[in-house]
């Protein structure tokens, strides 16, 4: 299969593929971003209020490497597209969306989600659209730093008090529906893989399983049985949560969209 | 069509340098003085965060590769590379932020891991490409001692990471690998 070097060289439903799958990853990113920088101030130790910081600051800044991407392949400028579009015109999952909740949520969904991201940036850093392959190399590289953070409170705390462990049990319960909703399949999820650019998401969702399960393992917790995956971010169908976001993401946006800030 | 010089040499230090077209070599030379504003004491060059400088129908184009993607000194950073070119009487240089070659930790100069250690930074170690790096027992920039453990995985800036040397008692700072 020939390899796409340039932005410039992709078309017909392969770049259709590549603008979902970069506004997928590009949404995630920025809401779980967002929500991870709600920490700031105000997590239980110092430490993790620099930490989750630290993630929102990694992650808002990936998907600002995403929107300029979108960009040169003709979409609008990365503050129109962060700040400027409808709840429905948004692609990320309800996982990242959702409210912060309690400090046993916030870890597990990190987890989960950066468990995702890994998996799908390590398929993605061997792809055939070059561009793409260089970035998710180089974010990988950044998110290892999150896997190691989340791991480490995934044992602490599966494993500590009997309260700290129903915490966590309950938190997966309810992440984890979620999570299976990262790998919603859309329309273009089959070109995308016709031109070796991201594998289905199918396979991307087994290798997850196959990460995280490990992980609960070892930190005393129990995945939930047959559970249902909450789909229907991919396509614009979001949870009210993320309309109260972005009211707050968009709030000095609206009020004036050329403001310098 | 565009008049383009190109000089594709990802070492940044100036081995081959007398090939370079004079008005390169001074573009070079002018980023030296350029320094990330989160460590002052190493400059841009010696960090590897210059992937290629070309001239454009005479103009200067540099492409950077950024440390880390969220990095918020990159705006300050392109600012301040214009404004160092601009004092060479290169002005309307254009400074694009690219990902080919992704930065890593390997592309940093001897002498910008030993400004890194005097800074008071521990330099970065093996970046463990698709594994977990170790980061307890990265040595003490002060003392040198191994006998050091991980205190948190983030720091005061996203590069960065702070540990404990049992040795001098003193808390530091490294320089993640990525």
């Amino acid at each position: 299969m020939t390899k796409i070097e340039t932005c410039q060289a992709l078309s017909g439903v392969t770049k259709e593929g590549v603008i979902d799958l970069l506004y997928r990853m590009a949404d995630d990113e920025l809401m779980i971003g967002h929500r991870n920088s709600e920490w700031t101030g105000h997590a239980p130790i110092l430490e993790e209020d620099i930490a989750f910081s630290s993630m929102a600051q990694d992650e808002i800044g990936h998907a600002q490497a995403y929107f300029q991407m979108l960009h040169e392949l003709g979409e609008a400028d990365a503050d129109t597209l962060a700040f400027g579009r409808k709840p429905r015109e948004y692609r990320c999952a309800a996982l990242v969306s959702l409210q912060k909740d309690d400090w046993a949520f916030t870890i597990v969904r990190q987890f989960l989600y950066d468990a995702s991201e890994q998996v799908r940036l390590t398929a993605l850093a061997n792809c055939n659209f070059k561009p793409l392959a260089q970035l998710a190399t180089k974010l990988r590289s950044e998110e290892k730093y999150h896997m190691m953070h989340g791991r480490v409170w995934m044992l602490r705390l599966g494993k500590s008090t009997d309260e700290s462990h129903a915490l966590m049990q309950a938190a997966l319960d309810k992440a984890y529906p979620y999570a299976l909703g990262l790998f919603e399949p859309t329309e273009h999820c089959q070109p995308l893989s016709q031109a070796g650019i991201c594998p289905p998401e199918d396979d991307l969702k087994s290798q997850w399983e196959s990460a995280v399960a490990p992980v609960l393992a070892d930190a005393g917790l129990t995945i939930p049985e047959s559970c249902k995956p909450v789909y229907g971010g991919r396509v614009g169908k979001h949870p009210p949560e993320l309309t109260q976001l972005l009211d707050g993401l968009q709030l000095v946006y609206n009020i004036d969209p050329a403001a310098k800030w | 069509m565009a008049h383009e010089t190109t000089d594709n040499s990802d070492c940044p230090v100036a081995s081959t340098s007398e090939l370079r077209p004079p008005q390169i070599q001074v573009a070079w030379t002018a980023l030296t003085t350029v320094a990330d504003p989160e460590i002052p004491t190493v400059s841009i060059v010696e960090l590897g965060m210059i992937a290629h400088v070309r001239e454009v129908d005479e103009s200067i184009v540099v492409d950077l590769t950024p440390t880390f993607a969220g990095c918020p000194a990159l705006a300050l950073i392109q600012e301040e590379i214009k404004a160092a070119l601009a004092a060479n009487n290169m002005p309307n240089a254009t400074v694009n932020i690219v990902y080919d070659p992704p930065w890593t930790t390997d592309r940093i100069t001897e002498e910008g891991r030993k400004k890194l250690k005097e800074f008071g930074l521990a330099p970065p170690g093996d970046r463990c490409e698709g594994g977990m790096p170790n980061l307890d027992q990265t040595p003490c920039p002060l003392c040198d001692s191994a006998n050091t453990e991980l205190e948190s995985i983030f720091g005061p800036t996203l590069c960065r990471s702070i540990h404990y040397c049992h040795n001098c008692f003193q808390s530091f700072e490294h320089f993640k690998a990525v």
